[in-house]
């Protein structure tokens, strides 16, 4: 049934070959991580080895003990902000979405082409006029700033509407009002479930978003108690950091990194699958 | 008879869209039109004292576009085609190959889990993780320096080209895995009966690659490449981070909102709103195509939404 002749058999091979050196150019920096992660400072001073050591645990309370560089309190701040915005993001987006969908009215069309124009517009080029509007504000250095803007997030908006025209039949929200269920009541009662889907896919990617923006962030936080991870991170490659127990920086490197990838290999799947299913990414 | 009922419950139409407005409006818009604002006044900080803000119409415009603008947006644009021409070879061979049904690939879902996950990664935490592997005393001199490849620990972000790689390289394993992805469903969308068809006429893979494939796939591509380049013109965490923000050696790592960046912080608001504006337009340029792209797709599937019904 297989006719296979040499030229398919060296094309699987040259598939696999570059597929295999690609994996290992993914995971080998991570790998290398880890391991260094475990070993102590003296250890690191001799050269790579490419196996793990025993200092695990001790650059781990090191780092949980530095007051320098509060890093897992910088974690509790990134874990706030990013789950907050993933949740209010997704929630708004979807209802703007269902109100744009659902809805007849004059601006509609203004406002959905209006929401199109900005769908990946950077947000940098904001970044002075959002800063001093923050300040007058009076909500510079918390954050408030980080989490609030992402109400209005296009991209999310976006996909919520695409998902609901392929989804939501029009007839299924006339009926429930004939039911007698207000217009609320039918989007968190009826709508909302049936978008669990959309949601839950951009809720994740919202969250990782949030969890690595560095950019806005460390315009606005200051003091060290506030800061996310990223402005930690950063603030680390400031600091004379050669004079330092390399063993708790590559720490400081894993617990960054290390509970997204932790996450994405429990909701792999579902997030490639859901990598295209809007189509909108930045 | 829908229409009619609609008119009646638009005042719900708006309530609803009314919070993502608002927003909008107070943390994008009035910026917007704020940082348009500063770029036309004198303000910055020199030394302990606070000049301005006094109008100076369009003097920052004037400053900002001198040579370190075309250096800068240079360095930006080198940087992001350092990772963007491989990022998008692979990422079509990779989708030709998991999408090809006479090549079958084992683990394919070990390998797009693999793939895509740089993508996740924190790019900060990314860079400063580069940043120790491939410093003088780090692990990279000491795995070349055990294989007998060098004797002496070579200094990869002494030079402008060692950074300019490390950077590039870090955007190409970064954003390769999620392009694979995207080409990939755009390939599976097209119909498996093409494929057929060539096969039986006798298609090399490399022929239904070229004549089938790519000319199908060229509205995601063009897609993919817009998109990337609004990402690149914002490169900001990797070269940051890695350079420490100088974007050394010699400013050659140093990308256009590096400089906004520095900018903000000075504070010199006239300059960073004239860099922003330009900015603005040039981004403004690009999503106008991305708008137009989108908005060809959505007007195609209302009309032919609108037949049906008919």
């Amino acid at each position: 049934m297989k006719p296979k002749n040499n030229h398919s058999i060296a094309r699987s091979f040259l598939a696999h070959f570059l597929l295999i050196l690609l994996a290992f150019m993914c995971l080998f920096f991570f790998y290398i991580l880890i391991v260094n992660s475990s070993r102590s400072h003296a250890e690191l001073q001799k050269g790579f080895s490419a196996l793990p050591s025993g200092s695990f645990a001790k650059n781990f309370s090191a780092v949980a003990n530095d007051g320098t560089f509060p890093m897992l309190n910088g974690i509790v701040n990134s874990i706030i902000v990013s789950g907050l915005c993933a949740a209010i993001c997704t929630y708004f987006s979807a209802l703007t979405a269902y109100g744009l969908y659902v809805y007849d009215f004059k601006l509609k069309k203004i406002a959905f082409t209006m929401i199109m124009a900005i769908l990946v517009m950077p947000t940098q080029v904001t970044a002075l006029g959002f800063l001093r509007l923050i300040t007058n504000m009076g909500m510079y250095d918390s954050l408030l700033p980080l989490i609030l803007p992402s109400v209005a997030s296009p991209a999310v908006f976006y996909f919520m509407y695409s998902y609901l025209k392929s989804n939501l039949p029009i007839s299924l929200v006339e009926a429930a009002r004939i039911d007698g269920s207000g217009e609320f009541k039918t989007f968190n009662r009826i709508v909302i479930p049936i978008m669990k889907p959309a949601i839950a896919v951009q809720a994740i990617f919202t969250f990782v978003g949030a969890w690595n923006n560095y950019f806005v962030p460390a315009l606005i936080i200051q003091s060290k108690n506030k800061m996310t991870v990223p402005i930690l991170v950063a603030t680390l490659r400031g600091a004379d950091y050669m004079s330092f127990d390399m063993g708790k920086v590559y720490m400081m490197i894993t617990v960054a990194i290390v509970p997204i990838i932790v996450v994405y290999l429990f909701l792999s799947k579902f997030i490639i699958a859901g990598v295209t299913l809007g189509g909108v990414k930045e | 008879m829908n229409k009619k009922r609609g008119i009646s419950r638009a005042k719900w139409g708006y309530i609803f869209i009314l919070p993502f407005f608002l927003t909008y409006f107070i943390f994008s818009l009035i910026p917007l039109l704020d940082t348009i604002r500063y770029s036309f006044y004198e303000y910055y900080r020199s030394g302990l004292k606070i000049i301005g803000p006094n109008f100076v119409g369009f003097d920052n415009y004037a400053s900002v576009m001198g040579t370190d603008f075309f250096t800068y947006l240079g360095n930006t644009f080198v940087l992001w085609i350092i990772g963007f021409i491989p990022q998008i070879a692979i990422a079509l061979l990779l989708a030709a190959w998991f999408t090809d049904a006479r090549l079958k690939i084992h683990g394919e879902q070990f390998f797009k889990v693999v793939i895509y996950l740089p993508n996740l990664i924190m790019a900060s935490a990314f860079a400063m993780l580069f940043f120790t592997i491939f410093s003088t005393s780090g692990p990279a001199n000491s795995i070349l320096m055990n294989l007998g490849i060098t004797s002496a620990p070579i200094d990869f972000m002494g030079t402008p080209t060692g950074t300019r790689i490390l950077v590039g390289t870090m955007n190409f394993l970064m954003w390769f895995g999620n392009t694979t992805i995207m080409l990939m469903a755009a390939i599976m969308g097209i119909s498996p009966d093409i494929f057929e068809a060539a096969s039986i006429d006798g298609c090399t893979p490399t022929q239904t690659f070229f004549n089938i494939t790519l000319p199908l796939i060229r509205p995601i591509l063009s897609y993919t490449l817009i998109t990337s380049l609004i990402g690149g013109l914002q490169m900001f965490d990797v070269p940051q981070i890695l350079t420490n923000g100088q974007g050394n050696p010699n400013r050659t790592s140093y990308t256009l909102i590096m400089w906004l960046n520095n900018l903000l912080r000075a504070p010199d608001y006239g300059r960073a709103g004239a860099l922003s504006v330009y900015l603005f337009i040039v981004s403004g340029i690009l999503c106008f195509f991305v708008y137009k792209m989108m908005n060809d797709e959505d007007a195609y599937q209302k009309k032919s939404k609108k037949k049906g019904k008919r």
